[in-house]
């Protein structure tokens, strides 16, 4: 387990801690209490992952250039 | 002889001048050569700050100078390099001022796709031994990417392939940088949008993307050779961004594909690898919080059925109980009788010892000792005084053998025997003394006609000087006192050398005759 706060994770982390966790609790060598946390963090985990999968909001722009080719902002791309 | 001489051949040839001769060699040139096309290998090239490209075009047995002006040299495709087969468009100019001629070249395009591929090849060669193309470079491409970067062209079909199948797949924020895909202004602003989305700050006005792709439909080699420049595949070296590149069709391989961090045979490709399948995903979260939850209620539900068994193994605490007191029942039961027996026993012991313990035996046994003890000191005396009585007869007995006579007798022939011999000896001693003095005699006065005595009898004498024989006059001289000995008596003479008073050593005074001398 890492110490980041699981609100902070990336969706890669927590998802690969959720398998640990959940490996951990198949494998029923936990003690009871411990298994409760440990199903208390997975549960979390869970959650931080279905809101990074409900991030899921397509969103194209294209960057402006100045004459440079320096960029300078963005403009929305629509109907491609 | 001829009249007229015959001129050297030529001679009526109109005379020029090096200015027209130049001219005109200038307008002949140009005028013939006005537009031509030569293919050569490119020799030595300098690029002097002014912008303009010299170079020197060649093949086995020519060498043809080569300039291109900076505003051409902006827009060529390809940039010439050392080495390469081109096939260079131009016109042929002359410079009077140095006797010279040159082409001034309008394009230069690599001779054919053989000479392309092994320009490419060379370049591969060299940018991969400075490692630029390492495994060990390569970063891993990020699991779900929040906003992705896509360098490539705005209009066309690859940047909406990606945009497609990043749909299906999982939507994400796209930041599309525009960049011209084919041409001279390719490679620059590739390799300046691969620069630009990594100066990007996180967090900043624009959002960095986590991942680039560098994308291009297919195309002819000339078409796509812009991915391959030095510049675009140094950018995508050291990009820190994690880099896709989507170059072309799966068989186009272009330099970049190297440098980058994965490669994609194509656009929707690239975007499959970019992110994941979303409802997988959720359908996976979901399986993991069923997972968790099936093995946390097995958890317990195993534990309750234990609990559960072993509550009913647990024996009830009177039964646990019952074995315990019965056997301290028993014991206390049987308490008092082995006591008792213990006691009797001890009692039996004690009985028996006492039994055995009687003053009478003592006494018996005491009064016994005492009759044997007296007979034996009845027997003690008259024993001594046997043996005393036996061995006086023995000594009696031996006494009588010893006779004083026959001792006296043995003795008295032993002294006549030492009589006889005492006299024997005496006589053989006198004998013996008496020859040995007269040898002596007859020695002592061979020795005295010998000695310097007898010498003396005829007139010699002996000198001597304190106590030591005088044989030289130097010791005579020396000797404080002189002995003459003759034959009746020693004569003593003062000797040249009075003794000192003092006993101090001092030089010895020079003799009287010396003295003389002076």
């Amino acid at each position: 387990m890492t110490d980041k706060p699981v609100d902070e994770m990336s969706f890669e982390e927590a998802m690969a801690e959720l398998e640990a966790v959940v490996g951990q609790l198949e494998r029923g060598d936990v003690a009871l209490e411990a298994s409760i946390e440990l199903y208390e963090r997975g549960a979390k985990l869970k959650a931080r992952c279905e809101v990074k999968l409900k991030e899921a909001e397509e969103k194209v722009a294209a960057i402006t250039l100045d004459q440079d080719g320096n960029p300078t902002g963005t403009t929305p791309v629509e109907g491609l | 002889m001829d009249l007229i001489d015959d001129p050297a051949p030529g001679q009526n040839a109109p005379e020029f001048s090096v200015s027209e001769l130049s001219g005109a060699v200038k307008r002949m040139i140009e005028g013939e050569f006005s537009h031509v096309r030569v293919r050569a290998e490119v020799g030595r090239v300098s690029r002097p700050r002014s912008g303009h490209v010299y170079l020197d075009l060649k093949d086995d047995r020519a060498v043809l100078s080569g300039v291109i002006w900076k505003g051409v040299a902006s827009r060529l495709a390809t940039q010439p390099e050392e080495g390469m087969e081109v096939v260079a468009t131009g016109r042929l100019t002359t410079f009077p001022g140095q006797s010279k001629y040159q082409i001034v070249i309008e394009d230069i395009a690599p001779a054919g796709a053989g000479a392309l591929m092994a320009m490419l090849e060379k370049r591969k060669v060299q940018l991969a031994a400075e490692g630029l193309f390492a495994a060990e470079r390569k970063r891993p491409i990020p699991f779900l990417p929040e906003v992705i970067g896509v360098v490539t062209s705005p209009s066309g079909a690859v940047i909406r392939d990606i945009l497609h199948r990043l749909r299906d797949r999982f939507p994400r924020k796209v930041l599309i940088w525009p960049v011209a895909v084919q041409g001279a202004k390719c490679a620059p602003e590739v390799a300046r949008a691969i620069e630009g989305f990594n100066r990007l700050a996180p967090g900043g006005a624009l959002p960095r993307p986590d991942l680039l792709i560098i994308a291009r439909g297919g195309g002819s080699i000339e078409d796509l050779w812009g991915f391959n420049e030095e510049i675009v595949v140094r950018a995508a070296a050291a990009s820190k961004i994690p880099l896709i590149s989507a170059v072309g069709h799966e068989t186009d391989t272009t330099l970049i594909d190297h440098a980058a961090d994965r490669r994609a045979p194509t656009p929707t490709a690239a975007a499959e690898m970019a992110v994941p399948v979303r409802r997988d995903l959720l359908a996976w979260a979901a399986e993991q919080d069923a997972r968790m939850t099936q093995a946390l209620t097995q958890a317990i539900g195993r534990r309750g059925q234990r609990l559960v068994d072993l509550s009913r193994a647990l024996p009830r605490p009177d039964t646990l109980l019952d074995g315990p007191r019965l056997r301290l029942d028993r014991a206390g039961d049987r308490l008092p009788a082995a006591l008792r027996a213990t006691t009797q026993h001890g009692h039996v012991r004690l009985s028996r010892a006492a039994a055995g313990l009687r003053p009478g035996l003592l006494t018996g046994r005491i009064e016994r000792r005492r009759d044997r003890l007296d007979a034996m000191a009845m027997r003690l005396a008259p024993a001594l005084t046997r043996a005393t009585l036996a061995g006086r007869r023995e000594l009696d007995r031996i006494a009588a053998r010893l006779d004083p006579t026959r001792i006296e007798e043995a003795r008295a022939r032993k002294a006549r025997d030492l009589d006889l011999l005492a006299a024997r000896l005496s006589r053989a001693g006198s004998t013996r003394t008496e020859a040995l003095r007269k040898r002596l005699d007859a020695l002592d006065r061979m020795r005295q006609t010998l000695g310097y005595r007898e010498t003396l009898k005829r007139g010699y004498a002996v000198v001597r000087g304190d106590g030591a024989v005088v044989t030289t006059t130097a010791a005579a001289r020396a000797a404080e006192r002189l002995e003459v000995e003759f034959m009746d008596g020693t004569l003593e003479i003062s000797g040249e050398n009075p003794p000192q008073k003092s006993k101090k050593s001092k030089p010895k005074p020079p003799p009287p005759d010396q003295g003389s001398l002076f």
